[in-house]
């Protein structure tokens, strides 16, 4: 019992950062509602690096990474073929439980941050986060330049829900950080885990997490709500709208 | 001015869709059509989901063909008999069309099924329509009475069984030539999001022969039940109806079609009938050139569920 404790101490030691920095941050708005103006957003993430007790001196320069990833969605990417002179769906991968939106910020390229080791297994860069999917009975993250898994990053990051972006973290000073995160009109609702990394001479040193919510609002949640859980009630009021307007039409533009 | 469409998931501006809802409510009272598939395809290139659009558009459609249906009651121009026959095929049709569309949409087909469609539909009718229409012309050039409607002449559809008389129409007809009516205008209206009023119109007159006094407010009929019902079905199945995107439709496309109406009784049948022709032969090429044309990008995304 004391030789695992002692072991566990150890490997926490070893994982934990030697020199002691905290990280305090904080977002200037932890709820996004999607009400029917909605255009998209962009958040504010603000930041310190302090050292963990009062006193403890600081490094030099140090290095951010923030990732924010929203909720799980499963996708499937399709590929075109011409079959008999027109272009047709062939082939296709499920991409499962993925992030239905992804943002990478940095204060400069990944690449400088850490090495390629420490990156794949924090899953520093678009690169390397793992987007698993379905090959077959397995569910597998491929190599970064997969076709279909190169295209998915592409397409996500068109749609403006991936990004990758070695300047959007500034330092104001040597501690004090801000970023800001973007959301577009599409990002879908619910919950968004901010992971929040500190690094200093390619080691992570703190790291520190939040969170925000994007939530449908108002009538856009009211509509939402119904079509899914009363699609019959949904559309038969629908059709009464229509009804309603129909008739209205033929009240209002009557000649005879 | 930007809207969130709540189904949809997208803003849209909201005045472009009211624009887009007057245009096609204009000719579709111009020709006394639905006017889906043209509302269905101006949808999917503002960037709507194909399935959502065709979703949409069915509710769309109920109301302008209610508010065309009402004053073709008023002027007894309704053969209620007939609508209700080719209507009790029509929803079996419908039924099954948005099983297909569910289905499809699964194996990832569902675009190519409706550009497919599309393609092989609007450039069949237009072209006939066309072709019809511009022989017309030429007959009426050379002095030649127009032979639009034959009573004496049968054909094999007459000769079918389980024959019943239509008194409004003044027809005599078997019942199974009307039932594979309604149950492919149901079953193409569901998977398509058309009304199919510039499918059902023709189909009427050329094997029932129906009369051209009852044959539109007829076939506004139907549509507007078929795709009432389309609307529930979908909305049961697919979750797909926005009501958002369909209200602004609504509004603009029954403002358009009195416009549209009041035009098209200004304007000779031939050339009506050669416009519209025109009309649907080219959506159906710009749906063919989409099909060949190498896409741009040749992957896309779709969404399978949030986990």
């Amino acid at each position: 019992m004391r030789r695992i404790a002692l072991i566990l101490t150890l490997l926490v030691a070893g994982v934990a950062p030697a020199a002691a920095e905290k990280l305090v941050v904080s977002l200037s708005n932890h709820r996004v509602a999607v009400t029917s103006s909605f255009v998209g957003e962009e958040l504010v993430l603000f930041g310190t690096i302090e050292p963990d007790r009062p006193g403890m001196p600081l490094r030099p320069s140090y290095d951010l990474v923030v990732t924010v990833t929203g909720p799980k969605q499963t996708l499937r990417t399709r590929r075109k073929e011409r079959v008999l002179g027109i272009w047709v769906n062939t082939e296709a991968r499920e991409f499962v439980s993925v992030p239905g939106y992804l943002a990478i910020l940095s204060n400069r390229p990944v690449d400088a941050i850490a090495n390629t080791d420490t990156r794949r297994l924090l899953q520093v860069g678009l690169n390397n986060f793992l987007l698993p999917q379905r090959i077959g009975p397995d569910l597998a993250d491929t190599v970064p330049n997969d076709p279909f898994r190169t295209a998915f990053v592409r397409l996500e990051t068109q749609s403006g829900l991936y990004r990758q972006s070695s300047t959007a973290v500034t330092f104001l000073t040597p501690t004090v950080f801000r970023t800001a995160i973007p959301l577009p009109s599409n990002a879908p609702t619910g919950s968004y885990p901010i992971d929040v990394k500190l690094f200093a001479d390619g080691k992570m040193v703190a790291r520190t997490s939040s969170a925000l919510e994007v939530i449908k609002a108002g009538f856009e949640q009211f509509v939402a709500e119904s079509a899914r859980d009363h699609g019959l009630l949904y559309g038969l009021v629908t059709s009464m709208m229509a009804l309603l307007t129909g008739w209205f039409a033929s009240v209002v533009f009557r000649r005879d | 001015m930007q809207i969130y469409l709540p189904i949809a998931d997208m803003p849209v501006n909201i005045f472009l869709v009211l624009g887009m809802g007057l245009a096609v409510g204009f000719i579709s009272g111009m020709f006394g059509i639905g006017g889906g598939f043209l509302m269905t395809p101006l949808l999917i290139f503002i960037g709507i989901s194909p399935a959502v659009a065709v979703a949409s558009v069915a509710s769309h459609i109920s109301a302008s063909s209610f508010t065309g249906a009402i004053t073709y009651w008023r002027k007894r121009a309704i053969d209620v008999a007939l609508a209700m026959m080719l209507l009790a095929a029509g929803i079996l049709g419908t039924a099954t069309g948005v099983w297909l569309f569910t289905a499809l949409r699964t194996m990832d087909q569902l675009d190519l099924v409706i550009g497919l469609s599309y393609v092989t539909l609007l450039t069949s009718v237009g072209g006939m329509m066309i072709w019809e229409s511009v022989r017309a012309e030429l007959r009426a050039r050379k002095g030649m009475p127009a032979t639009l409607r034959r009573p004496g002449s049968h054909s094999w559809v007459h000769g079918l069984p389980l024959k019943m008389r239509f008194k409004r129409s003044k027809i005599y007809v078997s019942a199974i030539p009307v039932w594979a009516i309604g149950f492919s205008i149901g079953f193409i209206g569901a998977i398509l999001g058309i009304g199919g009023g510039f499918l059902l119109v023709p189909m009427l007159i050329y094997f029932l022969r129906v009369p051209t006094a009852t044959v539109i407010g007829t076939s506004m009929v139907l549509t507007l039940i078929t795709m009432a019902s389309a609307t529930v079905m979908h909305a049961v199945t697919n979750h797909l109806v926005d009501a958002l995107l369909a209200l602004i439709l609504m509004v603009g496309g029954v403002i358009g079609a009195q416009f549209g109406a009041r035009t098209g009784q200004r304007m000779r049948g031939e050339r009506l009938r050669l416009l519209l022709g025109l009309l649907v032969f080219a959506v159906g090429l710009r749906f063919a050139f989409e099909l060949v044309v190498k896409p741009e990008d040749l992957y896309s995304l779709r969404h399978v569920r949030n986990d």
